[in-house]
């Protein structure tokens, strides 16, 4: 029986054969490797997480006392605009597919690179370019776009919202929007046609599972956005009127597009993150994904109801169809639960080992399951027209993409090592878990009760009451402490430097990744083990402890003889 | 200002039989939820009107099953992570999938979600529903104030920023609001009555208040809408049918006098109470 799959005339032996090319910088700029694009990825998007926090941190400053002056009120209103389209636009969703998906499935489904490599690369240029042109928005005569992340119409009008910056946010978005689609392509043709042998559609990762779903949904939604993008710019300056009343256009339709692709999106950004959790929970309890195709069936399922939900953000408009978005969302809520309870049933009866990437899962849970609760009410349009467009639904979802925060600063610990070759500072990373757990509760925690008593969100200064002023003290204290976890993180990551070799398998993985080298080499596998159940690396390395399905016993795998 | 007045307690009104047609559709939540004076609050308030009343009762029951859901979650994760804690090298039982404990953690929240959805429907067809009405009001937003007309008589309101606009409407009818907006976006707020609405340009959005209670009642834009959204505050003052009655004679009286003014040919508008930049209420 051959275990070992070794590749044609190139073995390790060889010497680490690598592939001559550039090095340095010009390696940088021209490699089409999936590794170093994703490396680049990576860093640029955790740039753009420090840039939208420090937004976030102005903003938290603005609002601790009801009067606030530290910035104008065109200034605040730039700032939490650009924090929420960085996040958005330029960390969260980037880090997600661009960066862990682009280092990581390929290997996890045992391919030598993505099926475009060059496209990979336009991609990421694509992103990179993106970023700074919206950035670029601070440096034009009126500033950055000032109309919030949604960008609703007709407040993005060229009459209500003149000046290059909103123009500027829509060239990023169209930028970005093209980064992501080009890399939806990328990754579905990869992961439908660039498995290793033996890696069937049910023995993929979660991760890479999730990711697929992911790209659908990319391919589904941004066209979408993008189309509505470019109708906003001809609105803007070619004179149409598909936004405004006045030329017999309906600024609702803005909504309709906008949520279109801005509701998918919601799981665009959470389901990879969902697939990190699942990877790093099943490897630090030592155990199988408790219901592996049933965790599959759910993430299709969420990513098959997030298409028929948008209209959730527009309850208050009073022109959509409430029953039907309401029924629609809530139902999210249940395969949301059979993840809940698959993330519990993998770690039930295992050796739950608090390494900081599964403490940094165990932190995603508790704050999904906030922010998933508080979303449930949210899905019924009574309680949404009661909280609509206060910081309750501020709280909400900075409950979710917190967990997200959390879940993704836990990818990097986990996988770091195979994309370095280094391990990370395991103390000082479970000091920063703790600013950033903590932390994350701490903002949200008053915003939910600001929202409950009626403060709106988007709002530079409030009427002077002292239980709003102590409870916006308090969330920005939450807010520094998660400033806090990120410098311990660049802290982190310049002590660790090249300190603690890792080795090919630091964590006793499971999945693919973990088979080859840390850092993997170019084309990624000399060798490959057979791949008879989703845990191709866990079973060669234990073949006597194979997953079982209930009811199922153990087959002993070597029979002795007994001699005569 | 004078004490709320509630319907008498017993009485069997419409209101009451809509909820009891909802104890029997959602019935541990609405149960629950019926007892309201004995439920947590979940940090939300009652407040005046009868739809904010039940839509805090949908708040308190949404809340039980979330807190019961969330300490059931809570609670496994910690034993799971506790009791399963790393105690040696010793390689777990690798079993997998255990399908009438998978299909109980599917079914269970379908049911429950169900049964969320049918409270919503209930309270839902309440709060946008549109009775017979008593009383109009035409609430009109703009880049950054409120202007509030009554149609059929001479009053109206309009106030920006600070200047807190005042919309007066009696109690124990049902008012009627018209929402329009000349520009922008605008999110119509009242937190007391557990409502928004957004004002929309090119469409008018109507719905109804009936208030139980009076008082005066702040509300404010929720919907960014430019560079002094932090500032479009309004205000809500409910009165007795006579009190509003006589704020609005007083318009009509107004208009009078302007328009006898009009006749003898004297310049009275500096004269004339206007009400275009006050925050004018029912005294």
């Amino acid at each position: 029986m051959v275990d070992v799959l070794e590749r044609p005339g190139q073995v390790e032996e060889h010497g680490h054969e690598e592939h001559h090319g550039p090095t340095g910088l010009l390696k940088w700029l021209t490699s089409t490797d999936h590794k170093v694009i994703g490396l680049s990825y990576t860093i640029t998007s955790v740039i753009m997480l420090v840039i939208g926090g420090a937004f976030a941190e102005i903003v938290r400053a603005q609002l601790t006392s009801p009067n606030g002056h530290v910035v104008s009120l065109a200034q605040y209103n730039e700032l939490f605009t650009m924090h929420g389209s960085v996040m958005i636009y330029l960390f969260a969703g980037p880090f997600a597919f661009g960066a862990l998906a682009n280092f990581i499935v390929p290997i996890q489904i045992g391919a030598p690179d993505m099926a475009f490599p060059r496209l990979n690369a336009l991609s990421y240029w694509l992103y990179l370019t993106g970023s700074i042109t919206m950035l670029s928005g601070f440096f034009v005569a009126g500033g950055a776009a000032n109309f919030g992340w949604v960008a609703y119409a007709p407040l993005s009008n060229s009459a209500n919202t003149p000046g290059a910056g909103a123009d500027l946010w829509i060239g990023a978005l169209l930028l970005t929007g093209f980064s992501a689609i080009f890399t939806g392509v990328n990754l579905c043709a990869t992961i439908f046609y660039l498995r290793a042998p033996g890696m069937t559609m049910f023995r993929m990762p979660i991760f890479t599972w999730n990711l697929l779903i992911t790209a659908i949904l990319i391919l589904l939604a941004f066209p979408v956005l993008t189309a509505g993008l470019i109708m906003l710019y001809c609105d803007r300056h070619f004179g149409t009127h598909i936004y405004s009343v006045v030329g017999g256009g309906v600024p609702v339709l803005w909504q309709h597009i906008f949520w279109f692709w801005g509701h998918p999106e919601v799981y665009i950004l959470a389901i990879p993150f969902f697939g990190m959790v699942t990877e790093i929970i099943a490897v630090f309890s030592r155990r199988p994904v408790f219901g592996y195709k049933g965790m599959i069936f759910a993430t299709i399922s969420i990513g098959a109801l997030s298409l028929g939900v948008w209209a959730h953000h527009m309850f208050t408009t009073g022109v959509v169809l409430l029953p039907f978005f309401s029924i629609m969302s809530l139902l999210i809520a249940v395969p949301t639960g059979i993840k809940f309870f698959n993330w519990i049933g993998t770690m039930w009866r295992g050796q739950v080992w608090f390494s900081t990437a599964m403490l940094m899962a165990l932190g995603f849970l508790a704050t999904f399951l906030i922010g998933g609760l508080t979303g449930i009410y949210l899905a019924s349009p009574p309680l949404d027209f009661f909280t609509h467009d206060t910081y309750f639904v501020v709280a909400h979802f900075h409950s979710v993409v917190m967990a997200l925060v959390l879940a993704g600063f836990g990818g990097l610990y986990y996988w770091g090592p195979k994309i370095t070759g280094y391990m990370l500072n395991e103390p000082l990373g479970k000091i920063q878990f703790w600013f950033l757990f903590i932390g994350t509760q701490v903002l949200t925690l008053p915003q939910y009760l600001l929202g409950l008593d009626g403060m709106p969100r988007r709002v530079a200064i409030y009427p002077n009451s002292p239980q709003w002023k102590t409870l916006n003290v308090w969330s920005s204290v939450g807010a520094v402490m998660i400033g806090v976890s990120t410098i311990i993180f660049v802290v982190n990551l310049v002590y660790s430097w090249k300190r603690y070799p890792a080795g090919d398998n630091p964590w006793d993985g499971q999945t693919l990744e973990w088979f080859t080298t840390s850092p993997p080499p170019h084309h990624n596998f000399y060798r490959l083990p057979q791949i008879r159940s989703e845990r191709p690396t866990w079973d060669y390395n234990h073949p006597e402890h194979r997953s079982l399905a209930h009811g199922h016993h153990e087959e002993p795998v070597h029979e002795e003889v007994p001699v005569a | 200002m004078e004490k709320p007045t509630l319907p008498p307690q017993g009485v069997t009104t419409p209101s009451h039989r809509r909820r009891r047609v909802w104890g029997v559709v959602a019935l541990p939540l609405a149960a629950l939820a019926l007892a309201g004076c004995t439920v947590p609050s979940f940090g939300a308030k009652a407040g005046p009107t009868e739809t904010s009343r039940s839509t805090y009762h949908l708040w308190q029951g949404f809340s039980i099953g979330a807190a019961i859901v969330g300490a059931l979650v809570i609670v496994l994760i910690l034993w799971a992570v506790v009791r399963y804690r790393r105690r040696s090298d010793e390689i777990p039982p690798q079993s997998q999938y255990h399908l009438p404990m998978e299909w109980t953690y599917t079914i269970v929240p379908i049911l429950i979600v169900f049964g969320l959805f049918a409270a919503t429907i209930v309270v839902e067809n309440q709060v946008v529903a549109n009775p017979k009405t008593d009383v109009t009001i035409n609430v009109n937003a703009f880049q950054w104030g409120w202007k509030f007309t009554y149609p059929g008589t001479d009053a109206f309101v309009v106030g920006q920023t600070t200047q807190n606009p005042t919309m007066v409407m009696p109690v124990d009818t049902n008012v009627h609001i018209n929402l329009t907006s000349t520009d922008v976006i605008h999110g119509f707020y009242v937190r007391a009555f557990n409502f928004s609405r957004y004002a929309l340009p090119g469409i008018k959005n109507q719905f109804t208040f009936h208030a139980v209670a009076t008082g005066t009642f702040d509300g404010q834009c929720t919907q960014i809408c430019g560079l002094y959204h932090s500032l479009m505050f309004f205000r809500i003052q409910v009165v007795t049918p006579a009190k509003y009655q006589s704020w609005l004679a007083s318009f009509t009286d107004a208009a009078a006098a302007r328009a006898a003014a009009k006749a003898t040919g004297q310049q009275t508008s500096s004269v004339v109470p206007s009400k275009s930049t006050s925050s004018h209420g029912a005294q």
